[in-house]
């Protein structure tokens, strides 16, 4: 016999015994009063955009109930056939709560909801519920509204360019609500979109960044997830808006304001829920008002621009300005039917799937 | 000091048993050190990668579920690899064949057209996934480009054409325009063979692929014909075997077989077509293939053996909340020492000092 | 500055980190050796990149971080597809999971950081010229050392007794060892400079082109980089040619959404693979018999000896 085997043989049995060792003493050591609650992040939990804010919010968590609380997350979970499982495997480790926090888990949470009658599950923007899962989503049109009255103002050119991801209706809707905002300003504002299929993608960001500058944009929107096109706008001199977290550091120079969403409020009164035992399915859209969704600080902008903006937002808080106010015209100029009496009702927001008035393209894949 | 390999005059049988408990001790203690390094108990650390996967039903469910396409596609590939025929587009054509399995199911979607259904889903799934695979093996056999390259190339063709689909033509009228098609109807998805589990019956197509790839290659005379133009092309050319056809053959196979795990993914557990169907199946599946040497009760041994690292590395970022790139880690070492050990089958490994062989001989 | 201009300066930038892995690949491969691993060879040049230059607040520093640590992880495929005659294509891909997976874990710390781009060339004088000026005398180092990277290799290839050997033991390894050359040194050599490439490829996109880390940040372009070799049949010259090519796809795609043309954006995104697979069936197709890939690419060669 060799060497080797003799060798590996020996590493083999010790490293075995010391396993097995060690699995029979590492029991759960966690007190069954322990509330056990699971993240489903679609990113790395560091790509500083939409699964960081949910784990700046898991942190909140941890912060605010301290040893009352357990938490654990599952990062870069495919929307594929890997989802379900991992849903199910929070589940079996005894997570009373979960979060699911990418719209592509729908299915998967409503199949393991089924199984697992006893565990809350929260699934970020989707739209299927159950008894024990609840749907939330932030407004974050009406950030766009925000950023739109902003753009019209600053914009030397009368050109914005939009970065959008997939023309969901949270896009769509993102991009209606800003140019409904500018045109107030400047009834000749004009858009322009770049789809980059993606919702993370920096190099791609960072050249959709250019491409729009270099077709005469001066101010950036993005439905991105990266810095990159914050970088670009500080690096041309122009400026832009961040998304999902305050991206100032990336665009000293440059940074307008940013839609920073705020998860914490939302997952502590779902936590507290669960632990007063008075948690229950609903649906739940929030914005401004419940803070779900904040606006960074006015940067890099004219003191009277400051307070529009200041205003627009105080505006959208208390219901007086409404971002999608009737008449709104579709691209033919027909007006869109106005089912929420003097504006669009939420469920024409959330399944919005046409351009306004103005806006000089075609929806991909229309 | 530079290392030699010499090869072995026979292949050593002992050395082809301790080999991959060699590559798995050595992965142990590497990543003892690397867990000690991060300031983890190693052993309780290994125990939930290696060990905890293996000790409850559902564990091992979701292993057989995982595993089922890896083994399908690599024991395709296994015939091709042995052929001497290299495609690495099974990627590729494990989204067509899902593609066009899934356009039936679109078209016929809401209006019930029978028992049918399904099994002319499969039908289609293998079928394009094996035309899709003929592409670069014609492209070899008629024109000599590289069939390692035109199959990689045609994996982002395939993603791309998913990707136009489902946002596109196929999406799903009452989805809210997100990338997906409607919901599969019942008749177009796979039957559990366990209720209230993921076991679906794909899992007894794998292992029907598994075994009938064992036939072929060992009991009959495409096997020895598949064997012979691997391992001595010369031979094979005196034995009047057809080394083109063959390409075109285990190109055509390993493409159906991929062809089919994608549709079975999509008909079985996700339920829709949707741009993510494959968390990257075909490349995992070529690892797969040379882990398990090439063979394929070996193939379903290795197969299961990866699933369950995939498994184990969602248990410790629960159990440990060590990041999921750990998992990356341990299977990129544990791979390169299995196939590091496997080497040893061949060849004996002797270090010799550096001298007159220098870089620059005589020319 | 014109639109036309500013679409080629964005293609260049666009070009640079493709022209650059696939400079190191198209080395390897003339060698016989197909490296799999480019994706993860970027990866961990792009977070040590950006790590080197975070920690010394130097572009060049990073640059090198970059280089080495490409290099390291192209040693261990070395070991692995040359010491121990392993599969290449199993080798390269294990390695393009482990890189993946490594990176993530370095990274980890530096998310949300931000560092000071690679400065731009500026020649008084001569960069502010109409048109031309940022093209050729604006750009970051990165460009001009792909170029005189790329100048370089065409030289040794053809015209030096190393890019003769090099391709000798590419195509006729059997040959070459027979003639007394080192098989395993050379292709060794050729892999690490290969690693190197590639890590300073990866290094440009955290330094130069979006000045941050940010996990998976390649995108695919290692992928891409692969494809570019055989785009360009395994020659500089059309190298060069192929990533301007590659490049300017994926940037008119851009500029063609913001005109409003409503082309499908995946159909744009596959042409490059579709135009590599066309061009790889015409040249194989127009010198069949004396193949234009590497004759022995792919296949290990461990000498009988």
């Amino acid at each position: 016999m060799n060497k080797a085997i003799m060798a590996a043989a020996l590493i083999l049995t010790a490293s075995c015994a010391a396993l097995s060792a060690a699995n029979a003493q590492d029991k759960p050591e966690t007190k069954p009063d322990k509330l056990k609650i699971g993240f489903v992040y679609v990113g790395p939990v560091g790509d500083f955009g939409w699964s960081y804010q949910h784990d700046q919010a898991r942190q909140a968590i941890v912060k605010e109930f301290g040893d009352k609380v357990e938490t654990t997350f599952l990062e870069k979970v495919s929307e594929g056939p890997d989802a379900e499982r991992s849903i199910e495997q929070l589940a079996r480790a005894g997570n009373k709560l979960i979060f699911a926090t990418s719209f592509g888990y729908m299915d998967s949470v409503i199949k393991v909801a089924k199984k697992y009658p006893t565990v809350k599950f929260e699934h970020a923007t989707g739209y299927k519920r159950e008894p024990n899962v609840s749907t939330y989503a932030g407004r974050f049109y009406e950030g766009r509204t925000i950023e739109g009255t902003i753009a019209a103002k600053i914009s030397k050119k009368g050109v914005i360019g939009y970065i959008g991801s997939f023309p969901v209706p949270e896009v769509i809707s993102g991009i209606n609500a800003t140019m409904l905002a500018a045109q107030k300003i400047n009834p000749n504002i004009k858009i322009k979109i770049v789809w980059v299929n993606s919702w993370f993608n920096p190099g791609k960001e960072a050249d959709a960044a250019k491409a729009l500058i270099d077709q005469g944009a001066d101010v950036i929107m993005q439905h991105t997830d990266s810095a990159a096109a914050m970088q670009i706008a500080n690096e041309r001199g122009i400026h832009a808006f961040g998304q999902d977290s305050d991206m100032i550091k990336f665009g000293p120079k440059a940074q307008l304001t940013a839609i920073v969403n705020n998860w914490t409020p939302y997952y502590v009164s779902r936590v507290k829920a669960v632990m007063d035992g008075n948690w229950a399915s609903q649906d739940v859209w929030e914005g401004l008002k419940d803070k779900m969704i904040e606006m960074a600080p006015y940067t890099n902008m004219p003191d009277d621009v400051k307070q529009l903006a200041a205003d627009t937002e105080a505006g959208i808080s208390a219901g007086t300005i409404k971002p999608f106010a009737c008449p709104i015209l579709d691209q033919e100029g027909k007006e869109v039917e106005c089912k929420g009496g003097d504006h669009l009702d939420d469920g024409q927001i959330r399944g919005m799937n046409f351009y306004v008035k103005g806006i000089d393209d075609k929806i991909p894949g229309k | 000091m530079a290392l030699v390999l010499e090869r072995r005059s026979e292949r050593s049988v002992a050395i082809a048993l301790a080999s991959p408990l060699l590559a798995i001790a050595l992965t142990l203690v590497t990543m003892t050190v690397v867990f000690a390094a991060l300031g983890q108990n190693p052993a309780t650390a290994l125990a939930v990668y290696f060990i905890t996967p293996l000790t409850d039903g559902y564990s091992l469910q979701e292993i057989a579920v995982k595993a089922s396409p890896l083994v399908m596609i690599a024991v395709g590939l296994a015939l091709c690899y042995r052929a001497n025929a290299w495609n690495i587009g099974a990627e590729g054509q494990l989204l067509i064949g899902a593609i066009a399995g899934s356009g039936l199911a679109v078209m016929t979607h809401g209006a019930d057209p029978g028992p049918w259904l399904l099994p002319a889903m499969l039908l289609a799934g293998a079928l394009a996934g094996a035309a899709y695979a003929l592409i670069p093996a014609l492209c070899k056999v008629k024109f000599g480009a590289s069939e390692i390259l035109v199959s990689l190339m045609l994996v982002y063709v395939a993603g791309l054409l998913l990707d136009y689909l489902v946002r596109g033509p196929w999406r799903d009228p009452a989805g809210f325009n997100f990338p997906t098609t409607a919901e599969f109807d019942s008749a177009a998805t796979l039957p559990l063979l366990i209720a209230g589990s993921r076991v679906h019956a794909g899992l007894i197509l794998t292992l029907v692929a598994v075994a009938a790839a064992a036939i072929l290659l060992g009991r009959t005379l495409k096997g020895f014909e598949i064997r012979v133009v691997g391992t001595a092309p010369r031979a094979a050319r005196f034995a009047g075997f057809n080394a083109d056809r063959l390409v075109l053959t285990t190109f055509a196979i390993s493409g159906a077989l991929a062809g089919l795990a994608g549709l079975i993914e999509v008909a079985g557990p996700i339920g829709h077509l949707q741009p993510d169907i494959s968390p990257g199946y075909g490349f995992t599946a070529i690892i797969v293939a040379f882990l398990g040497r090439l063979n394929p009760l070996g193939i379903l041994a290795s197969g299961l053996f990866v699933a369950m690292t995939f498994i184990g590395g969602e248990q410790a970022q629960i159990a440990l909340k060590l990041p999921q790139d750990m998992t990356g880690v341990i299977q990129g070492i544990l791979l390169f020492y299995v196939l590091a050990c496997d080497s040893l089958i061949l060849y004996r490994i002797r270090w010799r000092s550096l001298q007159r062989k220098a870089l620059h001989g005589p020319l | 500055m014109g639109l036309f201009e500013a679409i080629l300066l964005s293609i260049i930038t666009a070009s640079t980190p493709l022209l650059l892995a696939a400079s190191g690949e198209l080395i390897a491969e003339r060698a016989g050796v197909l490296n799999l691993g480019v994706e993860g060879m970027m990866l961990i040049g792009a977070v040590c990149g950006f790590a080197g230059a975070w920690a010394t607040g130097s572009t060049a520093i990073g640059a090198l971080c970059g280089i080495v640590a490409g290099v390291a992880l192209a040693a261990l495929f070395a070991l692995a597809a040359i010491g121990l005659a392993i599969n290449q294509v199993a080798a390269g891909l294990a390695l393009t999971i482990l890189g993946t997976g490594l990176a993530g874990l370095i990274g980890a710390p530096l998310v949300g950081e931000n560092i000071a781009a690679a400065p731009h060339l500026w020649l008084p004088g001569l960069t502010d010229l109409p048109l031309i000026g940022k093209l050729l005398f604006g750009q970051d180092a990165f460009v001009y050392l792909a170029i005189g990277l790329m100048v370089g290799i065409a030289y040794v290839l053809a015209r030096t007794r190393t890019g003769l050997i090099l391709r000798a033991v590419g195509d006729d390894p059997a040959s070459a060892h027979a003639l007394g050359y080192n098989v395993a040194a050379v292709r060794t050599l050729a892999v690490l400079f290969g690693g190197g490439c590639a890590g300073l490829a990866g290094a440009y996109l955290t330094l130069a082109y979006t000045p941050f880390y940010a996990p998976g940040m390649t995108a695919g372009r290692g992928w891409i980089a692969l494809a570019l070799v055989v785009f360009a049949s395994w020659r500089p010259g059309r190298l060069v040619a192929g990533a301007a090519l590659f490049g300017a796809v994926s940037i008119l795609q851009l500029h063609a959404q913001a005109f409003g043309l409503g082309v499908p954006s995946q159909l744009m995104s596959a042409l490059p693979y579709l135009a590599t697979v066309v061009v790889l069936v015409l040249i194989s197709r127009i010198r069949r018999g004396g193949s234009v890939a590497p004759a022995a690419l792919g296949t290990t060669f461990v000498p009988e000896r």
